[in-house]
This record gives C-alpha cells, structure tokens and sequence, in this order.
C-alpha cells in the first residue's frame, strides 16, 4: 500500500472568513504518485493548492504532511518542510536574471548551491544559454520550465502545481506534463490542479473532481477517463450529496 | 554652472535618502512622511558619537585635510548608520507594524506624520532649535575653474564620492548577492519570494535597516554640506519623496536618478526663480511627474 | 468674570471654525478614504481668496475688490474647492498616498507663493486693512465677539446638517460603496474616480470656508496662519473625535483645541524662562504622540462611526 504524503480532511478555506470557496474538502496524495485535482470553472481548484500552500486562509479543516499538520503555515516555513508551489501565473520573477532566480531558489537548499545549479540546468538545458537574461524576457512555455526549476531547487518532497498547461501550446504542455511524469518516477510527489482534463488524467495515478468547493468524484484515473460522470459533473448536471 | 555643481551635490545626499524611501514605499505600501527625520537622526547621533570618539582617542581628532573630516568623524557615521539602522527598525516594531496590524495602509501614513513631528522635536528639545556644525573650522572653497566660476568645497566632493560608493556598494548586494536578490524579489512579489523561502518579516526588517543606513549618511552629508538643525528633516520631506516619484516607486536606480534631478532642478531653479519659492520646485517636479508619467521613469504598478 | 466669559467666547469661536475645518475633513477621509496631507492649503486658499476679495485696495497687491461679505467668503470656498479640483484631478486615480505627498506638496508651494508673491498676498505682511463685516453695526467689544459665535456657529450646524444628510444621500451610499468595493461600484457603472473628486472639492470647499470665517475673525491673515501644524491638529482632531462621524469630529476639535491652549497656557505659565523658547516643540511632541497614541489604541477615536454593515459582514 503505498502512503500518504499530503492529506487533507474537512478543508474549509477562501480570502474572506464568511465566504468560503472550499468547504470540507478532502483529498490525498500519495507518496511517488501523480494526484490531479479536475473540475469546472470556479470549482476551487486554485483555491485549494493555495489553501495548502499557505497562501489563502484555511477557516476549517486540516492539512497533514506525513502525519504532521502543517494548516496555514507561513509559505515560507512550507518550503522549508520540502513542499514546493508552481503558482499559475506570476510565477518568476521577472525582474531578476534566470540565474539570479535560480540562484534566490537555491537560497533555501542550503551549501552547495552551484553543484545543484548544474543539475539543475542539466535537467533544463533550455535555460542555461539565457541565464542572463531577465526571466521577463522568456515565452510562456519557458517561464513555465523556470518555475518548476525554481520549485525543484530544494529538492522537494512534495510538488504543487497550479493549472501548468495554461498558456501553453501543446507540445510546451506535454514537455511539462511529461517532467512531471518523470519526477514522480524518481519518488517526488505531485498534485496538480488542471482545466485540461484529457492532459491530465493522461499522466495522473489518482484523481478527484471538485465541484462548488466540494468533493464530486475520486478514482483512479484510468477508470474515470471513460467514465461519463466527468462530463456530467462538468457540465453541471451531477452534484455529489452533502455529507 | 555654479547652480549645476550644487545641484549635483545636493542631488548626492537626496538620492541616497531616496533609496530607502523608494524601498520602504514599495514594500510596505505606505508614504513614510517620518523618514525624513532619519537623516537628522543620523546626523545628529554622528554629532553625539563624534565628540565621544574625539574625547576617548585624541589622536582622531586630527583632520584629513584637505577636508574638516576627522577619523572620530569618519568613525561615527559608520556607527550612527547602524544606530539609524537600528532605530528605523525599532520604530517599525514599536509602532508601524502594530499599526499595519491594526488597520489600513493609510493608518501608517497618519502615524508617519505623529513620528515624524515626535523625532524632529525631540531632536530639539535634546539637541536645542539652534545650528550646529561637526567642525568649527572655516573650509575654504577650492576653485575648480575661473570662467565659468566654479567653487567647490573639499567636504562637498567628499560627500559626492562617498555616496557613490555607497550606491555602487548597494548595486552590488542587489546584483550579486542572494539577499539581494530576495529584497528585489519581495518588491517584486512578496507572496512568490515567500513560497520560494524568503522569510519576509526579516526581509522587511533588512529593508528598514539599508533605508535608516543610507538616511542616516545622508544626513550626515548634509550636516557636512550646510549645518545641523532640528528641522533639517521637515525641508527634505518634499524633496525626498519627488525623488522617489520621479524615479518611480520600487526602483532603487530610479530613486538614484530622482535625486539628482531634484537636486539639479532646485539648484537651477535658483536662477530664475527667488530664492524663498525653492521649496516649492520639488512640488512642481511631482505636478509634472503626475501630468506626464504617473509612474516615474523606472516605476511600475505592484504585482 | 466678564474676562474669562469673553476668553470663552473667543475659545468657542475659534474651536468651531476649525471644527468646520474637520467636518470637511471628515468627508474627505472618514466617508471617503482620501487622505489630505495638506488641508492648510485648503483652509489657507478660503483665508486668503475670503480677504482678497472683502478688502479694500493695498499698495502694491492685488485687491481692492471689496466685494460684501458672504461674496468674499464664497469666493474664498470657491478658491479651496479649484485648487482642490486641480490637485484631485491629478492624482486621485492613482495610488493612495500618491495624493498624500501631493496635497503635502501643495500645502507646501501654497506657503511658499503666498510668502513671497508680494503682488499676491503681501507677502510675510499679510493682508491687512479688512473690515469685519456689520462692524459698523456692532461695534468691536464683546457684543461683536459673540455675535460673531453665533454666526459661525449657524454655520457650523448648517455644515453638520448638509454633511449628515448627504451621508444619508443616495450619494453618501454611492462614497460608502466605493469606499468597500471599487469594483462592484464600477461594474454597475459608477465612477469611482469622479465621484471621489465631488467628494475632495467639496470638502475641501467646506476647509475654505473655515479659513475665510478664521481670516475674518481676526481681521488678518499671513503666512504664519498657514504652517503646517494646522494640518495635524486638524488630523489629530479627527482621529481623536472618530473618522466617519460628524459628531465625533466636532467632539474631538474641542478636546484637541482645549488640550492645546490649555498646554499652551500652561507651559507659558509654570515652565522656567529659559524653556519658554521650547514651549512650542513640548505642544508638537504632544499632539505626535496623541495622534500615534490614539491609532495604536483606538483608531476607531473616542466616538466611533456607528457600524454600517455591508454586504460582505465587514464591519468598519
């Protein structure tokens, strides 16, 4: 049986206290394995990596790292305990060189920063021609790539993802989805959030559908590619009971 | 000519004050009418630890002519950049971020304006409302060419080198070290640099400590320039902040260029205008900088 | 006794012109969330327009207008409410304290042209030679000084009244629901931008309208009437009475205007000579300290705004 990394149970969270856009949310992923969070506009999947990450405050509700609660903890403090967050948009500093951001990401992996700059431009050979120029100047597909770099610089446990595909065309999203593919092999966890449903349930292992803020649907991805209640929930038609 | 010489090296002293201005403001989101008064505060601890310095070690009191600079002097300001430092940071503590806590930006606006008043007469009623200067000894003007008539005093080229060193010294942190990279990136988006693992209430400290710093040689350079007074913060207020409008708010090259433009801009002013509408002409560099290019020359809107 | 009921005469008189002063304030932060950073500009603007136009003619400066009274007053407003309307049209849109160090600045270059534009205003002499208006009338003793009260105190309600019911307004929902969610507002087509500058002109305006009742008072104004602590008494005035409540304004003004003379007094009285010079930095690390003091311990000021609960369950 493989375990859990991250577990989340009666997550209630949103930026106002009085509205919340989860409500009781629980999802789990599991160690070395590709979790993906689908579900219509507004669904909250956004909302929910954030609430995770820090970065939106959780009301009700918990969320445990190997068994240890790490609820609302400051960003930072969450980098520190292995997790790293590829947000959506905004997601490099634009301002700052591609070695410069490498380099500010490394800052948490403590000694040996340019040994691990070298894997990681290894790992990303497309960036290491333009490491002085400002991440600003980079394509979509590109600032994408220095994310996940960025994410990968303290060798983290676990990997949020926040919708990776969007903006990309189509061969710059199978490029990202493929490295997540190839992460999780090496025993790094993800759970990503995506509006590509087709992308996304092509690599993940596990995947839950959130509606409205709340649980729909989980299963194996396999099972829920050819299963009709994706497109019933998507279009509105189903809605999971309220406990 | 003249006016233009003044102007660089008034511009000198502003820019550096506007660093730490820019910083702050973009940071913390709030137009800190008391940083002003952390140029006296510098100029005035420098003053105190000084005459401690020349007291202790006679020796330092020797000058390094052809400047009124002493070693004690030179000592003291690098110890009241870290007092300044130190205060900035204190204040911050005590009563901006309790503030920040309480309320809205705009509250730690209204208390800049309390602190500012509190500082600036304090200052007064511990160091007296007269003049003061660091050394009793008339500095002769150097004469740097006779037609145009340029003069220019050996403490003034003083203050100009000494604030580029520090400027270049501050571009260095930005551009090499990984805590510069972190105090740009939490200007640029504090929530990223905090998922990247910037600790953002040290970095805010940091920010306080670079902006008390920078404000306290400032200060400094201008007791060197003109003279000591307990109001000496409440007539740069106004032309701090236009250096940071004018650079934009958040670029630290911007505030660098700001300050020489409000520096040359009131100097030249001077030859058109009376001397008594001088405070004025930082005012009118912010109606054009808000006509023209609400955000500065280097600045952009906050992510 | 007559002493001391004539000194609160005056003490009330001056008390409510610059109460006057913080009602238009109030509209400007407490409805409407912009900071002034120089309401002496304003205030300095209705004094010196007031006087400008009600004087008879002096050597060398513009005047000699001598228009009657309630004109010169008006005149006075309608100088604050066109500085104000030139000053907001600029930087309202932009960030919040851009409008602070701006309205800062203007306080600044306004002290600064009116003491040296001797064609203007006379420069450091003031403007000098007005004629309080019905002085005729009333003479100049005490009967004059309370006549005067009562005037300015008419005023003050007819001020407390316009404000209380534009608060009430259509218009006043409108400041409130800007002032909470800008985007809603301008999804339903208001402009936000616009309707914040009717709010600054016309508080500002009402900021003019102090000035030109102060500069009528005394008969006089200069540049020394324009410096820059008017602005923070007023501001520590309004947060110690409430931001967002008229009543707490005025309440305020008293104790902030009652603690200043009354430290003024004091201290000219029980402090040694040689700290007489100080008297005034001892008053500015005072009303420093007050204003730090009441937004660390209560920013909502003594009397607070009564809660208006909006959509979203914030209270203010």
């Amino acid at each position: 049986m493989t375990d859990t990394i991250l577990e989340t149970r009666g997550l209630t969270a949103g930026y106002v206290p009085d509205l919340p856009i989860l409500c009781d949310v629980a999802i789990r992923a599991a160690r070395g394995r590709i979790t993906v969070v689908i579900g219509p506009n507004g669904a909250g999947k956004s909302t929910l990596i954030k609430a995770i990450a820090g970065l939106v405050p959780v009301s009700a509700g918990t969320v445990t790292l190997e068994g240890r609660e790490i609820t609302g903890l400051r960003p930072d403090r969450m980098a520190a305990q292995g997790i790293a967050y590829v947000p959506q948009t905004d997601n490099i500093f634009r301002t700052l060189t591609i070695r410069q951001n490498l380099e500010l990401a490394l800052r948490r992996a403590g000694p040996g920063a340019s040994a691990r700059l070298a894997a990681l431009l290894d790992r990303f050979p497309a960036l290491a021609p333009k490491l002085g120029d400002k991440a600003g100047t980079l394509s979509g597909g590109q600032r994408q790539f220095l994310a996940v770099a960025m994410a990968l610089a303290a060798d983290p446990r676990l990997i949020l993802m926040d919708e990776p595909s969007a903006g990309l065309s189509p061969r710059a999203t199978r490029e990202v989805l493929e490295m997540a593919q190839a992460l999780a092999a090496q025993g790094v966890t993800i759970l990503l959030v995506e509006q590509n449903v087709k992308a996304a349930l092509g690599i993940a292992d596990h995947c839950y559908i959130l509606a409205e803020g709340r649980n729909q649907v989980d299963g194996p991805a396999r099972a829920l590619l050819d299963d009709p209640v994706v497109g019933e929930i998507y279009l509105g038609g189903r809605r999971a009971e309220t406990a | 000519m003249q006016n233009l010489v003044d102007g660089i090296l008034t511009g000198s002293y502003i820019s550096l004050a506007a660093i730490g201005l820019t910083l702050v403001m973009h940071i913390l989101r709030f137009a800190n009418f008391s940083h002003a008064e952390l140029l006296s505060v510098g100029a005035y601890a420098a003053l105190v630890f000084d005459k401690a310095f020349a007291a202790v070690f006679p020796i330092a009191a020797t000058k390094l002519a052809p400047l009124s600079l002493t070693l004690a002097l030179l000592a003291a300001i690098v110890v009241s950049m870290a007092f300044t430092g130190a205060t900035a940071i204190l204040i911050d503590r005590l009563v901006f971020r309790r503030v920040r806590e309480k309320g809205n930006e705009l509250s730690m606006v209204f208390a800049s304006f309390g602190m500012a008043l509190v500082m600036r007469n304090l200052i007064a009623l511990g160091f007296g409302l007269h003049s003061q200067l660091y050394s009793r000894d008339i500095a002769f003007a150097v004469i740097l060419s006779r037609d145009p008539l340029i003069l220019v005093k050996p403490d003034q080229v003083f203050v100009l080198g000494a604030a580029l060193v520090l400027m270049a010294a501050l571009h260095l942190v930005l551009t090499r070290t990984t805590f510069g990279f972190a105090l740009r990136a939490v200007a640029e988006n504090p929530a990223l640099a905090q998922v990247n693992g910037v600790d953002l209430g040290r970095m805010i400290a940091a920010t306080w400590v670079i902006a008390g710093m920078l404000a306290a040689a400032a200060g400094v350079f201008y007791g060197l320039s003109y003279q000591l007074i307990p109001i000496m913060g409440r007539d740069l207020v106004l032309p701090v902040f236009a250096a940071t409008i004018v650079g934009g708010i958040g670029s630290v090259y911007g505030a660098v260029l700001g300050g020489f433009i409000v520096g040359i801009a009131s100097n030249l002013a001077l030859l058109v205008l009376p001397s008594g509408y001088s405070p004025a002409v930082p005012f009118l560099l912010i109606l054009a900088v808000l006509i023209l290019r609400p955000n500065g020359l280097f600045g952009e809107a906050r992510a | 006794m007559i002493g001391l009921i004539s000194y609160l005469v005056f003490f009330a008189t001056v008390a409510s012109i610059l109460a006057i002063a913080v009602l238009g304030l109030n509209l400007q932060w407490g409805n409407t969330g912009l900071f002034n950073g120089g309401v002496v500009a304003f205030f300095g603007a209705g004094a010196y327009g007031t006087l400008i136009l009600g004087s008879p003619a002096l050597e060398g400066q513009l005047g000699g207008f001598e228009l009657a009274y309630p004109l010169a007053l008006t005149g006075g407003m309608v100088a604050a409410a066109l500085l104000a309307w030139a000053v907001g049209a600029l930087t309202l849109r932009l960030r919040h304290d851009y409008l602070a160090i701006a309205t800062f600045g203007v306080a600044v270059a306004f002290e600064s042209l009116m003491r040296n534009a001797e064609w203007l205003a006379g420069g450091a002499k003031g403007i000098r030679g007005f004629e309080r208006p019905l002085r005729a009338a009333l003479g100049d003793g005490f009967l004059y000084n309370l006549a005067f009260l009562g005037f300015v105190l008419c005023l003050l309600v007819a001020v407390y009244l316009f404000l209380e019911r534009l608060v009430g307004s259509p218009f006043g929902r409108l400041l409130r629901a800007i002032r909470e969610d800008e985007d809603a507002a301008r999804s339903l087509g208001k402009r936000p931008a616009r309707v914040r500058l009717v709010a600054f002109v016309t508080g500002s305006a009402i900021m003019g309208l102090a000035g030109g009742l102060y500069a009528s008072f005394y008969a006089f104004v200069s540049p020394q009437d324009i410096l820059p602590v008017l602005t923070f008494q007023i501001w520590a005035m309004l947060i110690v009475g409430g931001a967002g409540n008229n009543r707490g304004a005025i309440m305020g003004t008293l104790l902030i205007w009652g603690a200043w003379t009354g430290s003024g007094w004091a201290l000219s009285r029980f402090a040694p000579i040689e700290a007489q010079l100080y008297t005034g930095s001892i008053q500015f690390v005072m009303i420093g300290a007050v204003i730090v003091g009441m937004l660390l311990w209560r920013p909502q000021g003594l009397f607070p705004e009564r809660l208006v609960v909006s959509q979203s369950g914030r209270s203010n």
